[in-house]
């Protein structure tokens, strides 16, 4: 059985009395452990079908299973902690709290849990060594680069240990060399840690580090 | 605590507008406390009055004087065990905003009937042995600098306004209790008669009864006998003419309600707009905590706890400010507030009106934090 099963999944956006489609019918499978690249032009609903995946949008008709539980059928308040357990989000604008340093950045979704303080900082730290920002834990976002203000987001997703990591263009702001970081640190989680990952990108370069490429292009998606 | 450090950083990250705000609740609160105070304190002088003294004066007005000739009439009422009588004499020193409370009285009946003005043996005997001597509170004493045997020029805001009085001032007095008040300024009923061409005549009566159940049969008896007459009376027990003579310029506790009220909403759509424009500056943030599993009613909670923080700590600048203020300046109001303090009390309403206008202005912000649209808010914020 596959960690996330997709099945006829569809999603219309409504603007007043237009429909506008964006895919239709979509079946995806994803195992445990795998490094799935999802490719696509703009607009194709790469971006919203990741939303989809981590609950945050709801699908016009089908179902999104993570792990054998139906993430599609859960209320927003049971997604909230179920997102919290489970996804790690990497953004492509990296969405760090200005006001906080890259420790309490990537303690955020441990906030979350019962924790202790001590236990939290292990973790933190943690995730920051994996990350390769340990000497940088008390700076704030202002004051570190692109490349390791994405590398702060990525701790701040794997530090909860969760099921699946779900990155949305994640190198697309980012200079080449540091995007070739990024990419190197994301192939690392998936070999070193067994992290399941799903990435979204029209970087074909970035699509090459994954273990395998869906093209989502005109609502169609295709391996 | 572990979300503390969350709220501590949005509290701070605009510290001029978290200031301000905090500032505009504290001045809102610092008027409510004061307001608040002066209604207490005027309930509290309505409470000092004894139950056994009636207050005889002008049905019209107590600005209308009574005839001397009623004494006599007043003493033979049944109930009545003494009376005696007073006229306000509006006295101010050296400049009219020097002004404090001050009475000719008829001080052979007057003092027995008052022990509230605790007055040592040696200067009530020096007092009553002179024309022009004074009984002065000792918080005037000390307002004014004046000192035991000296010689104080007064006008009157009444009678010949260019007219100077000097008084010697032979007796000081302590109040029984604050709500008296200390700033009082007593002296001879015949120092003023003279000195106003023997034309002159009581402001009021006082009235001791035997028992205050006579209150009623009392009043009734008097205004009865003075109904026809070119001056009827009006009489009441002496809280109920405390009361109405404090309030005479209209219903203080309304006007200052409503004041109060007013200003408690003009802060609360300050604040509200603040904590708006705070929570509308940070959508996309909160769209990222929502992404990271923070819920709807921990972002609401800590929405409300923000905006309360903001409201607690400029209503404590407030409640503090006004209490330490006025105990300071030892506010008597010149000794028209006898007795005024800001009360612990009203320090706790002040800070329940605190909580819940911080409460209350988060609300909106609280709610549309719960409402926003993660994907949306994250692909605009991109």
């Amino acid at each position: 059985m596959a960690l996330l099963e997709i099945r006829s999944l569809s999603k219309v956006y409504q603007r007043d009395s237009q429909a506008i489609p964006v895919f239709e019918d979509i079946d995806l499978d994803i195992d445990t452990g795998e490094f799935l690249v999802l490719m696509g032009p703009s607009g194709s609903g790469k971006t919203t079908l990741l939303n989809l995946i981590a609950g945050l949008d709801e699908p016009t008709t089908g179902t999104i299973t993570v792990g054998g539980e139906e993430v599609t059928a859960m209320s927003r308040r049971q997604l909230a902690a179920w997102r919290s357990d489970h996804v790690g989000f990497i953004f492509q604008l990296y969405n760090l709290l200005p006001v906080l340093t890259a420790y309490q950045n990537v303690e955020l979704p441990l906030l979350l849990t019962h924790l202790s303080k001590k236990e939290r900082r292990e973790h933190v730290m943690t995730a920051l060594e994996v990350v390769g920002l340990s000497d940088r834990a008390d700076h704030f976002p202002r004051q570190l680069s692109g490349g390791q203000e994405q590398r702060v987001a990525i701790g701040r997703a794997i530090v909860s240990d969760p099921t699946l990591i779900l990155a949305d263009e994640p190198t697309g702001d980012l200079d080449a060399k540091s995007a070739d970081e990024i990419l190197t640190l994301m192939q690392r989680l998936n070999r070193e840690f067994s992290k399941t990952i799903l990435l979204v990108t029209h970087d074909q370069r970035a699509a090459e580090r994954g273990e395998a490429i869906m093209h989502l292009d005109k609502g169609v998606l295709t391996r | 605590m572990k979300y503390a450090r969350l709220i501590w950083v949005n509290l701070t990250r605009n510290k001029r507008r978290t200031i301000l705000t905090a500032l505009s609740v504290a001045a809102a609160l610092f008027l409510f406390v004061s307001l608040r105070s002066v209604v207490t304190a005027l309930e509290d002088a309505g409470e000092v009055g004894s139950e056994t003294r009636m207050i005889t004066r002008n049905a019209i007005s107590i600005a209308f004087l009574l005839p001397e000739a009623y004494y006599s009439r007043l003493v033979a009422v049944p109930g009545v065990k003494s009376v005696t009588w007073a006229a306000w004499f509006g006295g101010v020193y050296r400049d009219p905003r020097d002004w404090f409370a001050s009475l000719a009285i008829k001080a052979d009946s007057y003092l027995p009937m008052y022990p509230e003005f605790i007055i040592p043996a040696e200067q009530r005997q020096a007092f009553m042995a002179e024309h022009t001597a004074a009984i002065v509170g000792s918080g005037l004493m000390e307002r004014f600098g004046w000192r035991l045997g000296q010689t104080v020029n007064l006008r009157s805001t009444i009678f010949a306004p260019d007219q100077e009085w000097p008084f010697t001032i032979r007796a000081v007095y302590e109040p029984s209790e604050p709500a008296v008040g200390d700033e009082w300024f007593l002296f001879h009923w015949e120092y003023l008669y003279e000195n106003t061409g023997g034309r002159m005549t009581p402001g009021w009566y006082v009235l001791q009864i035997e028992d205050p159940a006579l209150a009623a049969s009392v009043a009734r008896s008097v205004d009865d006998q003075f109904r026809n007459s070119r001056a009827a009376t009006r009489t009441e027990t002496e809280r109920a003419f405390q009361t109405s003579f404090l309030t005479m310029w209209g219903n203080v506790g309304m006007l200052i309600n409503v004041i109060g009220m007013a200003v408690f909403f003009a802060i609360l759509l300050v604040a509200a707009n603040a904590m708006m424009m705070a929570a509308r500056e940070r959508t996309s943030e909160v769209a990222v905590l929502k992404t990271l599993g923070f819920g709807d009613r921990l972002l609401s909670t800590l929405v409300l706890v923000e905006a309360a923080a903001i409201s607690v700590a400029g209503g404590l600048l407030g409640v503090l400010g006004a209490k330490l203020f006025f105990d300071g300046t030892e506010f008597q109001g010149a000794g028209f507030l006898p007795g005024f303090e800001v009360k612990w009390v009203t320090i706790a309403i002040g800070m329940a009106i605190a909580v819940v206008l911080g409460l209350v202005s988060g609300l909106l912000p609280a709610w549309q934090a719960t409402r926003l649209p993660v994907a949306g808010t994250l692909r605009r914020a991109a």
